[in-house]
């Protein structure tokens, strides 16, 4: 059986008549023609799929696209934001496989911090620890980057957050 | 992937009894664990219930003093809620070393508890698991790789480990499991939730089959202000723990008053340790104190060549996270 959603996608509503069995990933890339979002491992565990849903970020390989109709859906084709800019100054990708997912995570991750989330690399989880390297490093972990831009991104991520 | 259907519970009534009266359906919630599952072809359901809709995501402190968590509440807001962070560091700190940012936004802390092990022959479709297909047999246990598998509470049917991180804290917390059925309420012991494999690996705990999960329940728990959270792995972020462990330490002119410690990584279930635990409790809060006790809970871990590390490795991280909290 199908179900017809009203899909938001960068703010606008996206129509959309699929099975329950097919992923927000498949319908962004196959559906929508929003081929920005990538497909890396389909499992959950290289976050190149990752988008924000209301502003956080998720991974849309996870997601049955029927449990996103009622969420503001945001991908890299929506984002315009000086972190890109500092990607490419700081050498933030090689490939650029992962980057789409690196950027939309990274913005997830900068508005936990802004609410005052800690992380594993908190010292004490009572207190909103200053945005360290170390402090990018684990909350980015979710991001893999098979070129290993991993410094650059972390710098591109830093001075955006300054 | 197998194809399903989908319908959504807007009340726990209406829930429960979509799933009692739905053949082989499943309860959904944020999806990271049985999304993947159906896609691996090794959960086969052919409805599944979005319970996400449900009011069950709320973190509050009742009338008791003790927090209720809503099992819809998920993992990352579990773990930055005010009232867990500073009565039960161990619990967010717990929360926070398992998965990623997206999976913590995603997941809920009732599918926290049922996550499946990630025993690689379990996702292996082409190997014999007793837990995937009962009674075909154990990879694992016939000639596998198991460095990463269980030392404690195993059977000769299965060794898997339990992943959640979680879990492991709100074992040493004392925590309760809030469900509900047609048969009405339920208040489940943590420790009694998560079942050891035994004969019967595939069970793995003690909820009903139609039973929903819909609260979590830390009780007031004076001494897991002084908490830890220590996870021990292959790589510093985003992998599954070889030794994790929870603690909980209260003293008291230099004496042990109240030790609560639980471990991941070693069990085939949240381990909580009370054979350490009673070592502990009276005793002088000092490094050898917290070795023996750790030794004494390891001493009956059944061990293979590959993952014999992990006992020497559980008694120094458990020693040295007690000895982080005096």
């Amino acid at each position: 059986m199908t179900h017809d959603l009203s899909l938001r996608v960068n703010g606008t509503t996206r129509p959309v008549t699929v099975e329950p069995r097919v992923s927000l990933l498949d319908v962004l890339r196959d559906h929508l023609g929003l081929t920005g979002t990538k497909k890396g491992c389909d499992q959950g565990a290289c976050g190149a799929c990752t988008v924000l849903a209301d502003g956080e970020r998720v991974l849309s390989c996870l997601a049955l696209a029927v449990q996103y109709e009622h969420r503001e859906i945001t991908t890299i084709e929506g984002v315009a934001d000086p972190l890109q800019q500092a990607f490419v100054k700081h050498d933030g990708f090689q490939c650029g496989y992962c980057t789409p997912g690196q950027i939309c995570s990274a913005l997830g991750m900068l508005a936990e911090h802004r609410s005052g989330m800690p992380s594993a690399a908190t010292e004490d989880v009572a207190t909103t620890p200053q945005l360290t390297r170390a402090e990018i490093q684990e909350r980015m972990s979710g991001n893999l980057c098979r070129c290993g831009a991993y410094n650059g991104i972390v710098s591109a991520i830093e001075e955006t957050a300054r | 992937m197998r194809r399903f259907t989908y319908v959504t519970a807007n009340t726990v009534t209406d829930a429960v009894k979509t799933k009692a009266t739905t053949p082989n359906a499943k309860y959904l919630g944020g999806g990271t664990n049985l999304v993947d599952l159906i896609r691996a072809d090794i959960e086969h359901p052919d409805t599944l219930i979005d319970i996400t809709r449900l009011p069950l995501a709320d973190v509050e402190e009742i009338s008791t003093g003790a927090v209720r968590i809503g099992a819809l509440t998920r993992n990352s807001h579990a773990a930055a809620h005010p009232l867990i962070r500073t009565r039960y560091p161990v619990l967010t700190q717990a929360i926070l070393a398992g998965a990623s940012g997206q999976l913590r936004n995603m997941a809920t802390v009732g599918g926290n508890l049922l996550q499946r092990t990630r025993c690689h022959y379990f996702y292996d479709t082409a190997a014999p698991c007793n837990k995937r297909s009962p009674g075909e047999g154990c990879a694992a246990l016939n000639g596998g790789y198991t460095r990463n598998h269980a030392v404690l509470g195993t059977s000769r049917n299965c060794i898997a480990t339990h992943p959640s991180d979680m879990a492991v804290a709100l074992a040493a917390l004392d925590a309760v499991v809030e469900t509900e059925s047609a048969e009405g309420n339920r208040r489940i012991p943590i420790e009694d939730f998560h079942k050891p494999p035994g004969e019967t690996p595939y069970s793995e705990t003690t909820l009903g089959e139609n039973e929903l999960i819909t609260a979590i329940e830390l009780p007031v728990l004076p001494p897991a202000r002084n908490s830890r959270y220590r996870k021990v792995r292959d790589r510093s972020s985003y992998a599954f723990a070889l030794v994790s462990v929870a603690a909980a330490l209260e003293t008291e002119n230099g004496r042990i008053t109240n030790a609560r410690l639980a471990l991941g990584g070693v069990g085939t279930h949240p381990w909580r340790a009370r054979t350490a635990e009673s070592v502990l409790k009276g005793a002088p809060a000092t490094e050898s104190t917290f070795r023996e006790a750790a030794e004494a809970e390891l001493s009956t871990a059944t061990l293979l060549p590959d993952n014999a590390f992990k006992a020497p490795l559980a008694v120094r991280t458990i020693t040295a996270t007690l000895t982080s909290l005096t």
